[in-house]
Order: structure tokens, then sequence, then C-alpha cells
């Protein structure tokens, strides 16, 4: 199907039905119970997950193939969003041209700052983008205020003139980025019973264009540039010895995986249309590579998985108070429930990212394929005991899968 | 004239003269081979050859052009393929797929953006790739992870993958250095059918006589730098400066 292979088609299907379904899977606890705040079914998080995941997988087709590990690819998703602001502020609140726009200007960057990061490698490599994030983090902060707006962040104004846009009927509050009438933030709540379930236009705008740029990735890894990719991160020796040029290889996937974080960067001005400089700080450049190493760097679904997790933890656990824990802890008599809410108190609220550092040790030790290499592992177990079972079970069935 | 010409080649590491003056000419279809004692320059001379190191004076010419100032992907694109002392092969790769790399860089050159096709419909490359593997006995390797190989059979993959890009001039570096008996006659036997299947020259750098007596047609040996005497084997094997040169003054 659309020239993937029958197990890629399948994973191609199980992501778009996920995509479709995430109001209904992301909210499983009626709307009022105590289970609730688990709910991750809100179109804002639901955004957030998508246009994270597409940013992962962006940056995995960089460092997962070709293993150069950027540490400034925050800097495209910034420069995206400024791109695609400006397109609100001076064309029109549709979100097409903005895209479009942050892709290209994301793509000029990364081709400008992989150029030169890209005359080395390893840590040296990773130094150089790292400073020339933080460099534009820096002028994004102060030196280019005209464009910008410095620390305040870029915002649309009422007397931007958006020139393709007719006068809006409510002249006197700011215009909704939209997609052709379809503005993103309408949302459609449908109630089920104790159930509450959102579907918002922006969500699936979100996840049409992540389907799209994982199918995109999907061909690149399987073509025969992704295999010059994976060649570079193997045997970059070799491969000059072979009559191949790893640099424009290198190059190549720098700017498609800028382009990624660009769109990522668009998208999530056209959810919320408004820029900050604090989307392109180191601490932003790492959290994607956390995130594709907590997937699985290398393969296809690990990234956007990793990026799940990641941002479920940011929004769900630290929203998570002592009030919170006393309540689960009620059962218990009062000194102990006291010492419970002590004990856990630090891995909860602000202190999530103490959980997700954890979290993070413990599968980089022990799943250091990341969360698919513990789908795979799982996967296998349950193979085996499938095949112990039947006694005349063909072994075929336990041979080494190839990797994602 | 020769397929491969060096001619008053100099190399200087600081206060070490690795090269000094060395001339070099290597007959189109022939097997030659560099010999001389550790620290004789041999490998500096390779890696001259090839575009990663440049001599301070002098010139290689490869088939009348000039390879110095190259690099090393332009100069394998001139028809120079290099076999390294420890096997260089792509790990990560499945044995097909580091067959199939060579094959796309014979037919795609140093770079070609072919990112949307699916590397398994590229039957063309495919059946390359598989004629290679089949003539080197390893088609049934071919979904093997190829770092989990024994190192003959990565030494075999690596030929092959030379090989496939139907080279004019193949450089052997030790290509036998810390194998067992039986797997380096195999290895002098793959050779011998390379060259008599086609049109080929070899240059081997080799410490083990047995390989180089077995292979080369002409030797030229190597001493400080300095090449000391060239010959045929049979010259070679009993020439005074040679046995003093390999085995001190005392043998000679």
């Amino acid at each position: 199907m659309l020239g993937l292979n029958k197990k890629d088609s399948v994973l191609l299907l199980v992501v778009t039905l996920l995509a479709i379904c995430a109001p209904f899977i992301l909210n499983p606890f009626p709307t009022g119970s105590a289970m609730a705040q688990f709910n991750a079914g809100y179109p804002d998080l639901m955004q957030r997950f998508v246009i994270f995941g597409i940013f992962a997988i962006g940056f995995n087709i960089l460092f997962g193939l070709t293993g150069y590990l950027s540490f400034g690819h925050a800097a495209f998703l910034g420069v995206g969003s400024y791109s695609a602001v400006w397109m609100f502020k001076l064309l029109s609140m549709n979100i097409i041209p903005a895209i479009t726009l942050s892709v290209l200007v994301a793509g000029v960057f990364a081709l400008l700052i992989g150029y030169v990061s890209l005359r080395r490698s390893g840590i040296y490599f990773a130094i150089l983008t790292l400073a020339f994030a933080q460099m534009s983090f820096n002028l994004a902060y102060s030196v280019l205020t005209p464009i910008t707006n410095g620390e305040t962040g870029l915002q649309l104004a009422l007397d931007d003139p958006r020139i393709l846009d007719a006068a809006p009927a409510n002249a006197g509050s700011l215009p909704y980025p939209s997609l052709f009438g379809f503005e993103m933030s309408d949302t459609y709540i449908m109630s089920a019973g104790a159930w509450q379930f959102q579907f918002s236009v922006g969500y699936y705008v979100c996840a049409i264009v992540l389907l799209v740029s994982f199918y995109l990735a999907m061909r690149l890894f399987r073509s025969p540039f992704g295999m010059m990719l994976r060649a570079i991160k193997s045997n970059q020796q070799r491969m000059n010895y072979t009559g191949l040029n790893a640099r424009p290889y290198a190059l190549a996937a720098f700017v498609i995986s800028g382009m990624y974080a660009g769109l990522a960067g668009g998208l999530m001005a056209s959810m919320d249309p408004l820029a900050g400089a604090e989307r392109m700080q180191w601490t932003a450049s790492g959290e994607v590579v956390l995130m594709t190493i907590l997937g699985g760097a290398g393969t296809l679904i690990g990234p956007v998985l990793g990026a799940g997790f990641i941002k479920y933890f940011e929004n769900i656990f630290s929203k998570i108070n002592d009030n919170i824990l006393h309540q689960w802890f009620a059962f218990m008599p009062d000194g102990i429930e006291d010492i419970m809410v002590t004990i856990v108190h630090p891995f909860i609220g602000k202190g999530w990212h103490l959980t997700l550092g954890i979290l993070f040790m413990l599968v980089v030790t022990f799943l250091p394929g990341g969360l698919v290499e513990g789908g795979q592992r799982i996967g296998r177990l349950f193979r085996r005991r499938k095949t112990g079972r039947n006694d005349n079970a063909d072994s075929t069935d336990s041979t080494k899968k190839p990797a994602e | 004239m020769g397929i491969l010409e060096v001619k008053g080649v100099n190399k200087r590491f600081g206060g070490l003269q690795a090269l000094g003056d060395v001339n070099l000419d290597v007959a189109e279809n022939s097997v030659h081979a560099i010999i001389g004692p550790n620290g004789a320059g041999k490998s500096t001379l390779l890696n001259c050859l090839v575009g990663k190191l440049i001599p301070d004076t002098g010139s290689v010419m490869f088939e009348g052009q000039s390879v110095l100032g190259r690099k090393p992907y332009e100069i394998n694109q001139m028809g120079i393929s290099r076999v390294f002392q420890t096997p260089e092969i792509f790990g990560d790769l499945t044995v097909l797929e580091n067959m199939m790399i060579p094959c796309f860089a014979k037919r795609d050159g140093a770079f070609r953006m072919h990112a949307f096709e699916h590397s398994f419909n590229e039957k063309g490359i495919i059946e390359h790739a598989e004629a290679m593997l089949e003539d080197m006995n390893m088609a049934d390797k071919r979904n093997e992870h190829s770092a989990s190989m024994s190192r003959g059979d990565k030494r075999r993959l690596e030929i092959a993958m030379c090989l496939a890009q139907d080279p004019k001039l193949l450089l052997l570096d030790e290509p036998t250095a810390g194998m067992a008996r039986a797997d380096t006659n195999n290895t002098i036997d793959l050779l011998k059918r390379i060259k008599s299947e086609r049109e080929i020259t070899i240059a081997i750098i080799e410490h083990d006589m047995h390989v180089v007596f077995s292979l080369a047609e002409r030797i030229t040996v190597l001493a400080q730098g300095s090449p000391l005497v060239e010959d045929t084997p049979e010259n070679i094997k009993g020439h005074p400066k040679v046995r003093e040169a390999y085995l001190g003054e005392a043998a000679a």
C-alpha cells in the first residue's frame, strides 16, 4: 500500500487509527471521577502530543539514522513559530501560508547551520549546534526585538495588516488561525454518559500533518537515501572509500530534520498564535533528544511514543498536588498518610522532572532501544510462551525480527 | 607506463621521514606486492595513494591523472578501491545492504537524493548485489547482521564490496593480518580467482611472505621509507639486501 511493504502499512494503519480515536483513547475516565485528572484527551494536550511527535520524527531522521546528535533543534522550531506568526500578522489567518513559510525558513536556517556544523562530528558537532541554537535564542530574546518582540514574545495585534483577509465582522477582537473557514479552536464536545469527548479542528489538522510526516519519514527510512544515512552512522570511513560523499547526505538529513522542526513550530503557532524565545532555549533542544532516545532512536514509531510519554508527564504529573495525594492516601492511618505524602511529594507537581529523570535512567539502562525495545521484548515473550505451549509449534516464529 | 605511477614522493611527520623519495610503477593487470619490515612506510604510502594523506612532494598518477588533492571518495570514483587491514564494513547493516551500497555508489555516483523510492524495489541494484554475494558463496548470509560474522567472512564481504564497483585498481592493506592459516589460504585462492576472472590490477601490502610469494608478479621492498629493490619474486627471495632489511645483518 502506498509503496510500503506489509509490515509498514500495518504500522501506518495503526498510527492512523490511534490518531483518529485519540479523543476517546486518551479520555478513559469519566469526567468528575477521581481518576479524571489522568485524562489527556483535551485538545490542547493532544495537539502538543502530535506536534512534538512531528518534531521528534524529524529529529530522529538526523539522530536515529546518521547518528549526528544535534543539541540545537529547538532553534528551528522557534524560527518556524516566528515565521508562522509573521504570516498571520501580515498575510492571512489561513494556516497554509503560515506553515509553508515556517518549513521553508527553518530549512534555510538548517542549511546554514548544518553547513558549518557538519564540518565536525561527534561531540564537536553537538557543541556547534548547541552554540548556534543559543545564539539564535539570544538574538530572538534581545538583539532582534523588532522582529521577535523580545521577551514578551511575538503576538497578534488588532492593527496587523493581514492583507489577504477581509476585515473581520467582529473587529475589536483578535482573529483565530483557520483553515478555509474552520477555526483551529473550534471544538465539538460529545457527552456519553459520564464521559466527555472533545473533538477539535486544531487537533485533527495536526493529526493529518503528523500522518503525512510519518508516512514521508517511513518512505525516507526505507529508501536508498535512508540506507546511505545509516551507512554514515555505521562506518563513515568505509563510506568515503566506497566513492560516496558523506557530507551532502548528512546535510540533506540535517535540512530535512530542520524542516520537520519548522513544521512543528509552525503548527504550534497555528494552534496558539504566539511565539516566544523560550521555545528556542537549549532545554527545549534537550527535550527532543530525550524523547527520541526514550522512545527508541532509529525506530519509526519510537520518537512519537517518546514525545507522547514526556508530554503526558509534563502535563499530568505536574498537576498532582499535595491535596490530591492526601485524597489518595486517605484510607491510611493519619501518621502514615502524612509520611506517604512526604515521600511522594518530591516526585509530583514541580518535581515531575525527577520522576521523568528516574524513568529515563531506567529505560536507558535496561532498555537501550527505548520503549520500542520494551514493546518488542514483551511481544517476543508472548510469542515464546505460545510456542512453548504448542509442542509442535514452528520455530520460525522466534527467529530474530529485523529492527523496525 | 603503468596504471599507477608514484614519483619522488616524500612525507614527513614532524622529525620523522616516513617516505623518502619513493618511486613506484604498478603495471596494468599485474599483482604488485609492497613488502617491508614494520615502520618501513608501507601504510603511509598506501594512504598517500587513496587521498587520506597528501605527500609533501612528488606526484601520484592514476591512469595519467593526478590523484593528489582529491578526496578519498573522488579517488574511489576514479577506479581505486581499498581493502583495509581490519575489515571495514557497515556493521549495523545486513550483508545484502552492505553489498547494495557500493552498487548504488557505482550507479549513482558520490551523491544522489533518492529519498522516495523503496530500496528493495531497486531491482538492478539487488540483482547486482546478490550476484556478487553468490559469487563469494555468501548468498545464504544475505540477511545476517554483518557485524556478527567471522573475520574471514567480513574480509570476503569487504573484498566483494570493493569488487562490486568494478575497480581498475584494488589496494589491499595486509588482507590476511591476524587470520588463521585456513582463512589466509582461502583469501589467497579468492584473490587468485579474482585476478583470473577480471581485468584488474592488484596492489597488495603484506607481511606474510607466504601470501606475497603465492600472488605477486612483482615485488617492491620498502625499508625506512625508501624503496630498496623492485624485482620478480624469484629474484627477491635470494636478494641479500632484502634478507638484511628483514632479518638483520647477522642473517645476511
